[in-house]
């Protein structure tokens, strides 16, 4: 940061940033507000901000379902799929930064163009295929789906930070007698591990907020969070209140997590732009 | 000992021919040096030695063994980069350590081996030291430390010094020269830096597109290029050049008229230039004779180095000659001077380029 600003311009950005911040989490804020209100409190016109707060929400929610059943489960699937996905990306992105081939380039854009199909439009075919591998609600079924929705976006975000490690450091390693195996996870992995931290980081960021395939490919063995909220949504727009509090606990522990974690990641994310 | 031999070495990428036939022989404890221009092949015929590279065509020796297709590390090679390529997450101990662990060698010789090491370059107060904490000059050291610590056979060079400012490049330049000295081992060290080439070499190769132009001793390069390209790349200031024409010729000389229609007999094998063909006189600027009878000019600028003077001296044809004297040479800007060519020292080439062969051999190469 070399350049430095008037201090009005300073002022004016700060201001922006924080408008925009504002802006972005006053839905999830409201939600966390309306999920301590009473059910006649939360749908109250005009909307109240002062209220007596109140865990009934809380209490029937419990209730009605096994949050920690829900939670479990989202769980294993964020974890289960990063790191198989991780497995599988590593290789990938090592070759291609390392070993390029003319296809490269292609198969790099061919894999993120697959990112940009609507999921609805092979709904059916996933579907099926999921059933007759006898992989509908289970663990594993919802894993293997959100661990390759992700592959293209994590191949993508490796493949940038490996192209960041500088192919002599690699290429001494050789020389120094390291296999392929050892060059990758003894001089590369440690070299790229804010990177990989990061990537592994959205990741579960992701899994954890999946809810298109999560809704469809599952009933309730396998259920992750985003079944459990949705089974407190009513189609009439009744009960705010019980709804909120189960989204609140819903997204509760990944943005704890992602608040712990967004020093690594925003390091991650601007890795290329600050070297 | 290790010899190391190239026959008819080809690259290929993608169709464009990188490296197009190179034959060379390198001798046990031979200090080998290729320049060229930026571009010539340098680096991917040196990464093709260490093993970094596929061979397209033609046939790697080491010690008499093809290792076309043996693994870089089992070539008994080792390379030190031009970025110098530490393991930035290791301190300069696990550096040197890599390779020797990972041929599995045991802890407390691995340990021996690198403190002898680390004494011979001075880097034992550094050795828990993570590279960044060190200064070029002493990545530098440790990236020469991981080399030799491997005891290769061969050690192969990359531009090392060139990420260094001049002092230390002069001061590492003598350490390495020192260290091969103590070493004793066969090394390929490529660079741009012509001092570098001329104070390290035993053997200078010379490239150019692909190409080998000449292969010889820095003082064979200097004193008898084989043509204009060496002629031109060797030595600093360059060489002159004066377009010419064959008055007479022999086997024991060449007549050649000059711009100013003077007449120049010049002691080369003239078999093949009959009178009449247009040749290159080239003549080095410390060997044009200010003051001399000879071609008139005019002083245009002079560059005073302190111990040597450089005057250029536009001829009457209008082309520009460069002259070295000493420090204390003093001639006026825009002064009339008469610039001799002793003959002696004079290279004649024909359109092809090649050089005409001299009689008399430089004394020190006789
Ligand atoms: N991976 C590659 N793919 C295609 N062409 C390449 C590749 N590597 C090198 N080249 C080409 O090969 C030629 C020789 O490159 P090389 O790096 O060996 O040159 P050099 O003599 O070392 O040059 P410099 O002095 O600049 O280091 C160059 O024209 C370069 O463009
Ligand atoms: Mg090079």
């Amino acid at each position: 940061m070399a350049i430095k600003r008037p201090k009005s311009h300073t002022f004016a950005i700060g201001l922006l940033g924080w408008a925009i911040a504002c802006w972005v989490f006053f839905p999830i804020a409201w939600m966390a507000l309306t999920s301590f209100k009473t059910e006649v409190d939360a749908i109250a016109t005009p909307p109240q901000f002062i209220f007596r707060p109140s865990l009934a929400s809380y209490h029937e929610v419990f209730a009605r379902a096994n949050y920690w059943h829900f939670t479990l489960n989202t769980v294993a699937i964020s974890l289960g799929a990063t790191i198989v996905a991780l497995a599988l990306s590593v290789p990938a992105a090592y070759a291609m930064a390392f070993i390029p081939s003319q296809r490269t380039r292609g198969t790099l854009l061919w894999m993120l163009s697959t990112r940009m199909l609507p999921p609805v439009g092979v709904l059916v075919p996933i579907y099926l295929l999921a059933r007759n591998t006898h992989l509908l609600d289970t663990l594993t079924g919802l894993g293997i789906v959100d661990m390759l929705t992700n592959l293209p976006i994590i191949v993508w975000m490796l493949f940038t930070f490996f192209r960041e490690v500088p192919a002599p450091i690699l290429e001494a390693g050789r020389m120094d007698g390291a296999s392929r195996w050892q060059e990758m996870t003894l001089v590369l992995l440690p070299l790229a591990l804010p990177g990989i931290a990061s990537t592994a980081l959205l990741s579960i960021i992701l899994c954890w907020n999946e809810s298109f395939w999560s809704l469809n490919l599952t009933s309730s063995q396998a259920a992750p969070l985003a079944a459990f909220i949705a089974s407190f949504s009513s189609p009439e727009g009744l009960f705010f209140g019980k709804l909120s509090a189960a989204s609140t606990l819903a997204v509760a522990p990944i943005l704890v997590f992602g608040w712990f974690s967004q020093k690594q990641l925003v390091r991650g994310l601007t890795f290329g732009a600050v070297k | 000992m290790a010899t190391v031999e190239l026959r008819d070495i080809r690259k290929t990428y993608l169709k464009d021919e990188i490296i197009k036939g190179v034959s060379l022989t390198i001798e046990d404890r031979e200090f080998v040096v290729f320049v060229g221009p930026s571009g010539c092949g340098k680096s991917t015929l040196l990464r093709m030695i260490a093993g970094l590279e596929d061979i397209t065509a033609g046939d790697l020796l080491i010690d008499g063994r093809r290792v076309n297709d043996v693994e870089p590390a089992k070539r008994g090679l080792a390379m030190v980069f031009q970025s110098y390529a530490l393991y930035p997450h290791m301190d300069v101990y696990k550096n040197m350590e890599f390779g020797l662990k990972l041929a599995g060698m045991p802890a407390s010789e691995r340990s021996a081996k690198i403190r002898d090491v680390a004494r011979i370059l001075q880097l034992e107060p550094y050795l828990h030291h993570k590279p960044g904490q060190l200064s070029g000059g002493q990545r530098q050291r440790v990236a020469i430390g991981r080399a030799i610590v491997r005891n290769p056979k061969v050690f192969l060079f990359d531009e090392p010094l060139s990420n260094l400012d001049a002092a230390l490049r002069g001061q590492m330049r003598v350490e390495l020269a020192t260290l091969h000295r103590r070493l004793n081992a066969t090394t390929i060290y490529v660079t741009h830096d012509q001092v570098e080439a001329m104070t390290m070499a035993d053997k200078i190769v010379v490239l150019q597109g692909g190409v080998v132009e000449q292969v010889g001793s820095p003082l064979e390069l200097y004193h008898h290029p084989r043509n204009l390209f060496v002629a031109k790349f060797i030595g600093s200031p360059p060489m002159n050049f004066i377009p010419v024409v064959v008055e007479t010729s022999s086997t024991e000389s060449v007549t050649v008229r000059l711009p100013d229609e003077t007449f120049l007999d010049v002691p080369v094998d003239g078999s093949n230039t009959p009178a009449g063909t247009a040749l290159t006189l080239g003549i080095r600027p410390e060997h044009v004779a200010l003051d001399e009878p000879g071609l008139a000019g005019q002083v245009e600028i002079v560059e005073r180095l302190g111990a040597a003077t450089l005057f250029h001296i536009r001829l009457r044809d209008g082309q520009l000659l460069v002259a070295q004297s000493d420090g204390a040479a003093d001639h006026p800007l825009d002064s009339g001077v008469s610039v001799g060519l002793p003959p002696r020292h004079c290279h004649l080439f024909g359109a092809d380029g090649l050089a005409l062969a001299a009689h008399a051999r430089h004394p020190l190469l006789a």
